[in-house]
């Protein structure tokens, strides 16, 4: 179960990074690429590696701190796209949140200190078809979306926190009010699969006088 | 060349700024613990009430012998408090402590998304710490700081939000270009639950189940010695250092001061850190440890609702005065 989130995440992880270093080609700096241009391809490569890694390791704890190199690298990417809003809510919520929520689970779980060869689900190829298949899909949408357009470095900001919110609360207000109903709906659901039916809690001893918090 | 020397200075000042504060605020948990339990504290190294402690703590550290477990996982061991501590020298870098744009490392558009954003990273370290120990205790302690982050992340953020939505900005300096001081009593409940929400984040006493001595010896922490372990000790100073900073740049006004605005505002800034600081040590002595279900039950039931209130009183007082 952990381990095809993992997959998943590192899929999505690498998809958007080979998507990135393809559109970073296409391009007419191409042939004389600024200092941006490589330090993105660069960073492309590190998050496609560490994606990898992620997916292949036999150290689950590992492939968790891979993945935080593969998202951290996709918000370095967001970066140096200018997108300075994304790239902070990537590390908020994604290095912030999600890997902590995994390692909790990790932990909480089974998480043996060196290799784990049973963590193998056996559906290794199913996956990486459905990886390759993903991240061709993403190259293609985002290739065929921006072909002829590239970011003017020395102009205004194209990605500030101002102009995020704006497109967002004009544009994309409809699949953003959705996304939100989607996840009240999660919400709702993990709150309904935790709750005990019909038994009220009654743990509720009274606090035993503790000595100081001094450590 | 200008601006990059111009850069490298503001780097070299955060640097000292990141490792100095921390010491003092060290130095003055060591003093106002003692003389608020009835004892002197540290008197000798120095000669002058001991102010020297610290300096001699780190040497002792640095003399010891750093080892790591046989059965721990080396490299992560090894790493693990880097990633603790290198987040807070990051935030450091865009906190604004006065009006000029010198008084400020690097201003930062999504400042308020940025400082947030990679505080959470550093608590990364202690769940590396604690599961690459290979020791139970250490284990427990990285379940509990995991379980204890994602509870109080929510408010945390939330509080952060309201004061966004009151300024209008996500950027630092731009809330506190934006602040009046009627926003003490209209933010006051989103400052409680933010400063409450950072102190269980830093796992700072009451809420320092995640180290708790009594049951699980130091948590992620028990198997570091040396010099690794004083970078996490200096971590949690350094996080009580950008926590008492944030609260003050986000909710207590930063640089404005009921006089002496001009050329003075960092001295206010400073001094209103100064005092959260106090607050940080006063409560490690004043309150209990808190239990694991108590800690959660504050966190969901308490902050997290009081935080939602307090983002819709800003909004309707944000629409009554437009």
């Amino acid at each position: 179960m952990i381990g095809l989130t993992l997959a998943a995440a590192a899929t999505q992880g690498a998809g958007v990074g080979a998507g990135a270093s393809a559109a970073a080609g296409v391009g007419n700096g191409f042939l004389s690429p600024s200092g941006v241009e490589i330090a993105f391809l660069l960073v492309g490569l590190v998050t496609l590696g560490a994606a990898v890694v992620t997916v292949t390791t036999k150290q689950l704890v590992h492939a968790a701190l891979w993945l935080v190199v593969a998202l951290g690298g996709i918000a370095v990417e967001y970066l140096l796209l200018t997108a300075e809003f994304i790239a902070w809510v990537q590390v908020l919520i994604y290095l912030g949140s999600v890997v902590v929520l995994l390692l909790f689970g990790l932990m909480l779980t089974k998480a043996p200190i060196g290799r784990s060869p049973d963590a193998d689900s056996g559906n290794r190829w199913v996956a990486l078809a459905v990886a390759v298949a993903a991240a061709g899909a993403l190259v293609w949408v985002v290739v065929d979306a921006f072909r002829t357009t590239w970011i003017d470095l020395d102009g205004p900001v194209q990605g500030s926190t101002k102009v995020s919110g704006e497109i967002l609360f004009r544009h994309w207000v409809l699949p953003f009010e959705a996304l939100s109903v989607l996840l009240l709906a999660a919400l709702i659901g993990a709150v309904v699969l935790s709750r005990k039916n019909g038994d009220p809690d009654n743990t509720t001893r009274e606090a035993s006088p503790r000595e100081k918090g001094k450590r | 060349m200008n601006d990059v020397l111009d850069v490298a200075l503001r780097l070299l000042v955060v640097f000292a700024v990141f490792l100095v504060l921390p010491l003092v605020v060290g130095q003055t948990e060591h003093k106002v613990m003692a003389h608020m339990q009835g004892r002197l504290g540290p008197m000798y190294a120095g000669g002058f009430h001991g102010w020297a402690q610290l300096v001699a703590d780190g040497v002792k550290f640095a003399q010891k012998e750093d080892v790591v477990p046989a059965n721990a996982d080396r490299r992560i061991f090894q790493l693990a408090p880097a990633v603790a501590l290198l987040p807070y020298l990051l935030v450091l870098i865009a906190i604004p402590i006065g009006p000029s744009e010198s008084a400020v490392g690097q201003v930062i558009d999504a400042g308020l998304f940025f400082v947030l954003a990679v505080m959470g990273v550093g608590v990364l370290g202690s769940l590396m710490a604690g599961w690459a120990s290979a020791n139970k205790f250490s284990l427990l302690g990285g379940l509990r700081t995991a379980a204890q982050l994602l509870a109080y992340e929510l408010p945390m953020l939330l509080a952060a939000a309201s004061v966004a939505m009151a300024a209008g900005t996500v950027s630092l300096p731009g809330i506190l270009e934006a602040f009046e001081w009627w926003w003490l009593p209209w933010q006051v409940v989103g400052a409680l639950v933010f400063f409450t929400a950072g102190l269980a984040e830093l796992q700072r006493p009451p809420f320092d189940m995640p180290v708790a001595d009594s049951e699980i010896i130091f948590g992620a922490y028990t198997e570091y010695t040396g010099l690794r372990f004083a970078l996490f000790l200096l971590a949690e100073y350094a996080g009580i250092v950008v926590l008492c900073a944030l609260t003050t740049v986000l909710f207590l006004g930063g640089w404005h001061g009921p006089f002496g605005a001009d050329g003075l505002g960092w001295v206010w800034t400073l001094l209103k850190t100064a005092v959260l600081a106090f607050v940080v040590i006063w409560l490690r002595v004043s309150y209990p440890r808190l239990r694991e279900d108590q800690l959660q039950k504050l966190a969901w039931t308490v902050l997290i609702p009081l935080a939602l209130a307090q983002i819709a009183l800003t909004g309707i007082v944000k629409v009554a005065i437009q």
